[in-house]
């Protein structure tokens, strides 16, 4: 089974991040990807520019083009990894894993992939 | 975070907004800040034990103000507040969550008054900026010294005159219209953006000392932004901070000398940065409202999108500035619009263009820079060293002196190569 394990984070305190503590944050994070990716799990990464870039498109007879993200909250979805998992027990272990390395509190939402197309845009 | 960096950081990114609603309670920034610092401290002895609350905002501005209140009853003697080690252990975040709901109706206002504040008219430009670094950003004295390089005393006095100088002023507590919210907003931005030239134009030896200034000016921009998320022109000013920042590596070389935008190793500009400014211009421009920010900023992305110096769009650039004269007549404005008309039509057109702005400009000086090297460019050497002088003279930094020199010493060996301003 495929999960998308989604990064839930104050987007105030990764954004006062300096570049330094930036970069050892995302350096933590590649050693546990690059176990993934030895193993075969890793699919694709990605991470987010701040909420203050996103455009929100609302749907409907008229679609309404909105500025700013889905919604306004505490923590705003920042980024997502999507790993290929045996079990959710496993995606659970692998979402553990990272929260290990990572330098920041918030949350990852642990969503199962229905349908999965790689794609070619950006590679 | 295994440290307590991690306290650091919430209690800085929860700062706006906590002290803005504490100074709405309080009706005096002393107090808000005394209050925040209690508030501080607090965290610093329950979070590591209880991690984080949900909001790290609302506990902070819940805790101040029962601090606060507390003592005003103890000073008082009548029945103190259950303490913060208590309230912590329980039910914080449904207190937490009543702070919120206080409080969520206000923090738009709160954080614009609280920045609106800094922006006092009559304060001068370095005493806003200052009190910006310190009260919004929460900065020490000792880090807003070293930004503007003087020493901690001097720095201590200014922001304690400008402080008073505040408390003598009437600060504006009614919730604002949409006119003055629309006029505070404008007064912010340009102090942010004052802020970011601030480190900015600071080039030569101490330019890594500065960059926090452009890093705490973006902070504020994207804080703005979320803030006013609909207002194209706060979209163009965190843009156009994004671009020019994006360029700071390429800008000077390893012996700490000016590197101009069309000699800069492009490779060595920050992708993610300009990447994140151009996706906020495209949001802008939807929005049809041009103005000031937004238009340096387009100006700024062409540069970004040319991947060599050769490719760059000249003519757009000089449209541009067009444009710009147009919402922001200034003399700076025009000479910068000369450099690109020099590009598109030649030196004689440009050199026509900026003649008449000698009078204005005559302390100016990119003004000299430009005027030899297009006379340079025109074979008038004489001319053009006399005028590369006076830049030299006018320098602020070495950098920018070492820079007219080399200048200089191209005109003596090889004569006439084209030198832009801007880097």
């Amino acid at each position: 089974m495929l999960y998308a394990l989604l990064c839930y984070d104050s987007e105030e305190v990764v954004g006062a991040w300096t570049k330094e503590q930036d970069d050892a944050a995302i350096a933590k994070l590649e050693v546990v990807q690059k176990e993934l990716a030895r193993q075969g799990k890793l699919g694709p990464v990605a991470r987010l520019m701040p909420t203050t870039a996103a455009t929100t498109l609302r749907k409907g007879k008229e679609t309404i083009v909105l500025d700013g993200p889905f919604a306004e909250t505490k923590e705003a979805l920042l980024g997502f990894f999507i790993v290929d998992c045996a079990s959710l027990d496993e995606a659970i272990a692998v979402a553990k894993d990272l929260g290990k390395a990572s330098s920041s509190n918030g949350c990852y939402e642990i969503r199962p992939l229905s349908l999965f197309r790689p794609g070619a845009a950006g590679s | 975070m295994n440290d307590l960096g991690w306290i650091d950081l919430a209690l800085r990114s929860a700062r706006p907004r906590a002290v803005g609603a504490l100074l709405r309670y309080f009706r005096d920034l002393d107090a808000a800040e005394e209050a925040f610092q209690e508030a501080c401290l607090s965290a610093l002895k329950t979070w590591p034990e209880n991690g984080p609350p949900r909001d790290p905002a609302a506990w902070l501005i819940f805790v101040g103000r029962n601090s606060a209140i507390d003592s005003l009853r103890r000073q008082s003697k009548q029945q103190a507040l259950p303490d913060e080690e208590q309230l912590s252990e329980d039910g914080t975040d449904a207190e937490a969550d009543l702070a919120e709901r206080l409080d969520g109706a206000h923090y738009r206002d709160d954080i614009l008054r609280l920045l609106f504040i800094c922006c006092h008219p009559e304060l001068p430009a370095t005493q806003q900026i200052a009190l910006a670094l310190r009260i919004v950003c929460g900065l020490t004295v000792k880090e807003i010294s070293r930004a503007f390089l003087v020493g901690d005393t001097a720095m201590e006095q200014r922001i304690t005159r400008a402080k008073s100088r505040i408390a003598a002023a009437e600060i504006p507590f009614e919730t604002p219209d949409a006119h003055d919210r629309a006029e505070r907003l404008a007064a912010v931005a340009a102090v942010i953006y004052l802020m970011f030239n601030e480190g900015y134009s600071a080039t030569g030896g101490d330019a890594h000392i500065r960059a926090p200034l452009c890093d705490e000016a973006i902070r504020l921009g994207r804080l703005l932004l979320r803030l006013f998320r609909d207002e194209p022109e706060i979209m163009g000013l965190l843009a156009l901070m994004l671009l020019q920042h994006a360029r700071t590596e390429a800008r000077l070389d390893a012996d700490g000398n000016i590197v101009l935008l069309e000699d800069q190793d492009r490779a060595r500009w920050n992708r993610p940065s300009i990447n994140e400014g151009l996706a906020l211009l495209d949001k802008a421009i939807r929005h049809q409202r041009p103005g000031p920010y937004q238009v340096q900023s387009a100006i700024a992305a062409l540069h970004a999108r040319a991947a060599r110096a050769a490719d760059t769009d000249w003519a757009q650039i000089e449209r541009l500035y067009a444009t710009l004269e147009r919402l922001q007549p200034s003399p700076v404005v025009t000479l910068n619009r000369a450099v690109a008309l020099s590009k598109v039509e030649g030196p004689e057109a440009a050199l026509a263009l900026i003649e008449p702005l000698g009078p204005q400009l005559a302390s100016y000086f990119h003004f000299f820079g430009v005027r030899g090297a297009l006379l340079m460019q025109l074979g008038r050497a004489d001319e053009a060293r006399a005028s590369l002088d006076r830049a030299i003279a006018l320098a602020r930094t070495a950098a920018e002196a070492a820079h007219i020199r080399l200048q200089i010493d191209r005109l003596l060996n090889r004569g006439g190569e084209p030198c832009p301003s801007a880097n």
